[in-house]
């Protein structure tokens, strides 16, 4: 358990006891239960409320279109925050290019705001 | 902390690209203030133009030859040409993007979002389509030419990004087969992204080997690098992985077939012939560039997936039976032609630009007639629907006609001249098995063409054989210059290979 | 021999691009105008082939005048990459004109032909376009001065005679044998075009004049490795056995019997089956290089010269009869141009002589269709001379000429190439020399046999009862045989109008003299391109081997006459030998194409389309149609899962890691 790989090797002995326990457990249980299946219980829990419905939903798009720009503005301050301790020391042109960063970032929140994205209840 | 230096830029080197960008901020901003009616007139021209003005750039820089932005980006001749390809072929392709009057709103629906077969989704089958298609198209666009003259993986990852994701939502939104088009989106998104993580993955790990991501700085690494050659060769494979995917190579190429016939018809079009141009592009310039010196590790695996992807391309096109899925299994198959002229390295790059231009042009009007059969449901592209085509519209059948020989490779077209000047550069270059299986599948692939030549003329026509509808003069313009292209790159290619030839190879220093 | 230069196009040979040009305008006009040209475009087509012809004997005696015997004119660049550069160019040689004629001549007679021939055919325009395509590409296949340009005509003509073959669509045995005929050519065009990348490999060039000198340096100073020679050579011979239907690509050429009679008189008879004999001995310097292609070639030509006549004594179709003696006799072409040096000029004189009578046969077998509506089945003929004269006068004529009967045309075309072919050195003339003689035997004997079951004996067509038909069903179907529309056999038979006489009378004359007169001069006129004449001297003296063969004709003739002047059965004999068996299936070779190229090809497309799709599409449908789910699931499913792709993607991207991994490390 030396030399460069060792401590590799002891990772691959612990993967593999994983792997081994598993593999046995889920053996031993398959030999000794019993096996009795349903319709019942292949049906869905759902709280002891009979299942209703398919299993395809459609969730609002609206939680994903806020999650998304929060990201993007995310993303931008920390774009922001390394540039504000050095922007003085490079020069205008520096603030420039930020400045045309955040514009390009800002007309998609033009383009939301004018598509109703970011009024709740509009359609 | 003050010795931070800014990399210079040269703004007249990156003109043509930060035309088509900024354009397509402006189609934004358009799409946002200009009123609903004047819409489409203003995007489709603010498009054509930034596509015309960054031709124009393009071809002012011709003979630039400069790295900027400190190595981000490299613009030279074969980077140029490249862009050139790019954008010409975007030019044509806008024709079939734009066209209207195959359908009333255009081949595009406004929301891609509504749920297939919903009542939201019924409605817009019959309003006006959505003209952000056109800034995602220049966005699609100027992504591919960054993708082409990348100076480092990590650029290269970015235009990467920056041309697949206006793409998976425009196979989204098809007027017709809804809910096709939609799984069609999915599919080439969740593949995508999937591929995306091995290209990722393996610049990590050729950092790790190089110390840089820089394609010229790790060609030097190979000389000189103490770190194991393990990283360098999974780093290149997963690299590799990733570019192959883009290029629809054999065992990457599931989902070529399904998204090329789910996407709407004009944009499988942009896929086949612009983005075959950006990802070959990219292939030739990291292979090229970067792994030139370590040929002899690679050559072998691409070797064999360039074979795989000709014989399993053409062999599978000969079961099709639906239009769109056979140039989707022939684009696989072309893809393999081309990667002979990526194992070739060095000497093929002219001979592989000049088979992407004259494929690009090909498929561009194979595409573009794919639209025009149609039925009350939309396009036909059922092959036995196709059936007698000739008897009630020759001029169609025999413009299709001179497309499908020209993809067979009938001599006098450019399908031959191409495939002839492809494969002599691979002889050169002492390619000659590949040059063989080549030539073989090129010979199985020529089957399902004529099988369609003869289904168009020589079988009679059936009860429910499609109209073939008027093109508006954007389709006619477009598959005009297809054929045409196709006819005269095939009896006089000269002077276009003279220019490839003499655009010179890529910049390595 | 000295190396090869062609001299510039002068005069009005600088204007030889009209001889493709014409044609190909033709065609696109009559394609292009569509119905309008329906009344008129018949008489355009055969305008442009007379107006070809014209051009090409005016460019001959041009030519004749000539000092170096060649023009070359370069049109422009096709192709320059790298060090390879391919120009459109066109060479006029004395090879070149003797083809440029036949093509023409004998192209324009046929033309005349077909417009009474295919005048009650609604698609006369169509076929007239197609036809005129064939005649432009084959004009650029022998007009070429380099192996781009001639492979440029190759495919084109290919295509030409795919279009005709399938013309007439509705009978599905011509849409299978488009289908052969284009695949069976396509595994012959692989050879040429791996070639083609060879030579460039090799010379650098593909044009004409420099590969050959390249050959010739290479000969002197070993520069090039036999084996390349070889290899070229054989590639080459893979190209010219597919086009010209020789061993063991030979079973599309009878099959292409479906198209339209002029078509296989014109395509599959008299011009483009004989583009591979053009190949050989335009390419004369790369085999005498190489003494095993000789050999292979001179094979090849043996083999196949037997196999032709032996299935040809067991075939009843008219037209499937004369498809296998062009088998035959394009394998008396292939020995004699593997023979090498002076036998090239043989092989050459023999194609045209052949491109006579072949032709006159045909046309004249079309005649005899044409007044029997349709009816192909030489045993239900008989006694025809009486109702059509003129057709059994020249097909008689022609029918001497392929025997090889003194004075004959094909006496003295084919005399000598069985007088080369025993005169090759060691045992092996023996044997070559035996299977040609042995050949011309069965030649007599079979088409003796078809000009007697024909045109002599009872008629057969008068004693046709009604319920024959159904016991041979299959086995005509088999042979090629068309019942006649109404189920009912001619009672009328007639003679064709003018418009098809005088082309077979002009033919039949060709049949008759144009053996003698090509059989010297044609010789000395080819000497520039292929060599000097044979020697004189050798094993056996031109005397015995013409007794030797006029014995042979005459017994095999004079058998066919006595077993069939009394006519014979309605219904094939059951067969009793192994050998009848076996030559009324073609000698097996389509179930050996089958097994060899169709069945691998085939297996392989089947795994193929499973692991593409894993089996996802049929195991997918099957469940959705056993849930009964609604058409929306249905369609959900049946392009397959997105985890399957992933799954695909993964395992390929962990065979392409360990396999650079592999390189790497191992």
């Amino acid at each position: 358990m030396d030399g460069y790989l060792g401590s590799y090797a002891t990772l691959g002995i612990l993967l593999l006891v994983a792997g081994a326990f598993f593999a046995v457990a889920y053996t031993a249980n398959r030999l000794l239960r019993t096996n009795a299946p349903s319709a019942a219980k292949s049906t869905t829990y759902e709280c002891g409320l009979d299942p209703a419905g398919g299993d395809w939903a459609q969730a609002q798009i609206r939680y994903y279109v806020y999650a998304f720009l929060y990201a993007l503005f995310a993303v931008e301050s920390v774009f922001l925050f390394p540039w504000a301790t050095v922007f003085d020391a490079l020069g205008m042109i520096t603030v420039a290019e930020m400045g045309v960063f955040v514009a390009v970032l800002a007309l998609g929140l033009l383009y939301a705001w004018r598509k109703g994205v970011l009024s709740w209840t509009t359609a | 902390m003050n010795d931070i230096q800014l990399p210079p830029i040269d703004y007249a080197a990156l003109l043509p690209m930060l035309i088509v960008f900024g354009l397509a901020c402006v189609g934004i901003l358009a799409e946002a203030f200009v009123p609903r009616k004047h819409r489409f007139a203003v995007q489709a021209t603010l498009t054509l133009a930034a596509l015309i003005a960054g031709l124009v750039t393009v071809i002012i820089n011709r003979d630039l030859e400069v790295t900027t932005i400190g190595g981000a980006v490299t613009i030279d001749g074969a980077g140029l040409f490249l862009q050139g390809i790019i954008l010409v072929l975007g030019i044509v392709a806008f024709g079939l993007i734009a066209e209207r009057r195959l359908e009333r709103g255009g081949a595009f629906v406004a929301n891609a979002a509504h749920a297939a077969d919903s009542d939201g989704d019924k409605k817009q089958l019959n309003e006006a389509g959505a003209t952000e298609i056109f800034p995602l198209t220049l966005f699609a666009i100027a992504g591919m030419m960054l993708f082409c003259v990348s100076g480092d993986l990590l650029t290269m990852f970015v235009a990467l990004e920056v041309f697949s994701l206006p793409l998976y939502l425009m196979c989204g939104l098809a007027r017709r087969r809804r809910l096709l088009s939609q799984e069609s989106a999915l599919k080439y998104f969740l593949l995508g992204a999937f591929a995306s993580a091995f290209f990722l993955y393996g610049v990590a790990l050729i950092y790790g080997y190089a110390g840089s991501v820089q394609l010229v700085a790790i060609k030097q690494s190979v000389l000189d690098s103490d770190k194991s050659g393990v990283l360098l060769a999974a780093g290149l494979a997963l690299l590799a992985i990733g570019l192959l995917f883009k290029a629809a190579a054999v065992p990457f190429h599931v989902w070529t077939p399904d998204v090329y016939q789910g996407a709407p018809t004009p944009i499988t079009a942009l896929m086949a012939a612009c983005v075959k141009a950006a990802a070959f592009g990219g292939l030739l310039r990291v292979f090229n560039v970067a792994f030139e010196t370590t040929s002899w590790d690679w050559r072998p695996v691409i070797t064999a997936v360039a074979m795989a992807t000709m014989i399993v391309g053409s062999i599978l096109a000969v079961t099709q039976t639906d239009i769109k899925r056979l140039l989707a299994y022939s684009s696989i198959a072309n893809a393999g032609y081309l990667l002979v002229g990526v194992v070739s390295l060095g000497g093929a790059v002219g001979s592989s630009m000049f088979y992407l231009v004259a494929y690009g042009f090909s498929v561009l009007a194979a595409f573009g007639m794919v639209t025009l059969v149609r039925d009350a449901d939309g396009e036909a592209t059922h092959l036995s629907r196709w059936a007698g085509l000739g008897k009630g519209s020759p001029l169609f059948s025999a413009m299709f006609t001179i497309i499908m020989l020209g993809f067979a490779g009938i001599p006098l077209t450019s399908g031959f001249s191409s495939k002839f000047a492809l494969f002599s550069s691979a002889w050169d270059a002492n390619q000659s098995a590949l040059v063989i299986v080549g030539v073989l599948s090129s010979v199985v692939l020529a089957f399902p063409y004529l099988k369609v030549v003869v289904l168009l003329w020589l079988n009679p026509p059936g009860d429910e054989t499609p109209t073939v509808s008027v093109p508006g003069y954007l389709t006619r313009a477009v598959v005009g210059v297809g054929v045409l292209a196709t006819i005269v790159l095939g009896v006089a290619p000269s002077w276009l290979l003279d220019m490839v030839n003499s655009a010179g190879t890529f910049l390595a220093k | 021999m000295d190396s090869i230069t062609y001299a510039d196009a002068t005069g009005a040979l600088s204007s030889m691009w009209l001889l493709v040009a014409i044609p190909a305008v033709s065609a696109a006009v009559l394609l292009l105008l569509g119905k309008r040209a329906d009344k008129w475009g018949h008489w355009l087509g055969v305008a442009a082939v007379l107006a070809a012809f014209g051009l090409a004997v005016t460019y001959f005696f041009q030519l004749k005048g000539l000092d170096n015997r060649s023009a070359a004119l370069n049109l422009f660049e096709f192709i320059h990459i790298g060090g390879l550069e391919v120009n459109v160019g066109l060479l006029f040689d004395p090879l070149t004109a003797v083809f440029v004629l036949l093509i023409t001549g004998v192209g324009f007679l046929i033309h005349v032909y077909a417009v009474g021939y295919m005048s009650h055919d609604p698609g006369r325009r169509r076929f007239f376009a197609y036809f005129n395509l064939f005649v432009a590409a084959m004009l650029l296949l022998v007009l070429g001065d380099n192996y781009v340009m001639l492979y440029a005509g190759w495919e084109g003509v290919g295509l030409a005679s795919y279009l005709l073959i399938s013309f007439w669509y509705e009978r599905p045995a011509a849409a299978t044998a488009g289908k052969k005929a284009f695949l069976i050519n396509r595994v012959g065009d692989v050879g040429f075009a791996l070639a083609i990348f060879l030579m460039f490999a090799t010379f650098g060039t593909t044009d004409y004049a420099k590969v050959f000198n390249g050959v010739l340096e290479s000969e002197a100073g070993q520069t090039v490795s036999a084996g390349v020679l070889l290899a070229l050579g054989l590639l080459l011979l893979l190209g010219a056995c597919g086009k010209s239907g020789q061993f063991p690509l030979q079973t599309w050429l009878p099959d292409a019997m479906e198209g339209p009679t002029p078509v296989s008189a014109l395509i599959h008879a008299a011009t483009m089956v004989t583009a591979g004999v053009y190949m050989i001995a335009r390419s004369a310097t790369i085999f005498n290089a190489n003494e095993t292609a000789q050999t292979v070639v001179v094979s090849i030509g043996a083999l196949t010269l037997l196999i032709g006549c032996i299935i040809g004594c067991a075939k009843d179709g008219i037209k499937r009869v004369l498809a296998y003696s062009t088998v035959s006799q394009i394998g008396y072409m292939f020995l004699a141009v593997g023979l090498g040096g002076g036998a090239y000029a043989l092989g050459i004189i023999h194609l045209l002589a052949h491109g006579f009578f072949k032709a006159g046969l045909f046309l004249g077998a079309g005649s005899v269709m044409h007044g029997m509506k349709d009816q192909e089945d030489i045993r239900r003929y008989g006694g025809l001379w009486k109702h059509m004269k003129i057709t059994w006068a020249t097909f008689g004529l022609g029918w001497l000429a392929i025997i090889g009967m003194f004075p004959f045309s094909g006496f003295f075309t084919k005399d000598p190439i069985i007088l080369s072919a025993f005169n090759r050195e060691g045992w092996t003339g023996w044997l070559y020399g035996g299977a040609a003689l042995l050949g011309a035997g069965l030649t007599a004997f079979y088409m003796t046999r078809l000009f007697v079951l024909t045109f002599h004996g009872k008629p057969r067509w008068e004693m046709e009862k009604h319920g024959d038909h159904h016991a041979d069903g299959d086995e005509a179907h088999h042979a090629g045989i068309k019942q006649t529309a109404d189920g009912r056999d001619i009672q009328h038979p007639h003679e064709s109008p003018l418009i098809m006489t005088i082309p077979l009378i002009v033919l039949a004359l060709g049949s008759v003299f144009a053996g003698y007169l090509m059989s010297t001069s044609v010789v000395d006129w080819l000497t520039p391109v292929l060599g000097d004449a044979p020697e004189e001297h050798g094993r056996l003296s031109h005397g015995t081997v013409t007794v030797l063969t006029l014995g042979v004709v005459v017994i095999g003739a004079a058998i066919a006459f006595l077993l069939f002047r009394n006519g014979t059965e309605l219904v094939e004999r059951p067969a009793r030998t192994h050998i009848v068996r076996a030559a009324r299936n073609n000698l097996y070779a389509d179930r050996f194409n089958e097994l060899v190229f169709e069945l691998p090809g085939r297996l392989l497309t089947r795994a193929l389309v499973w692991v593409d799709n894993r089996g996802v599409d049929g195991i997918v449908n099957g469940l959705a149609a056993a849930f009964g789910g609604g058409s929306g699931r249905l369609r959900r499913l049946q392009t397959g899962y997105v985890r399957t792709y992933a799954l695909s993607i993964l395992s390929g991207a962990v065979l392409v890691v360990a396999a650079l991994l592999a390189v790497r490390l191992g």
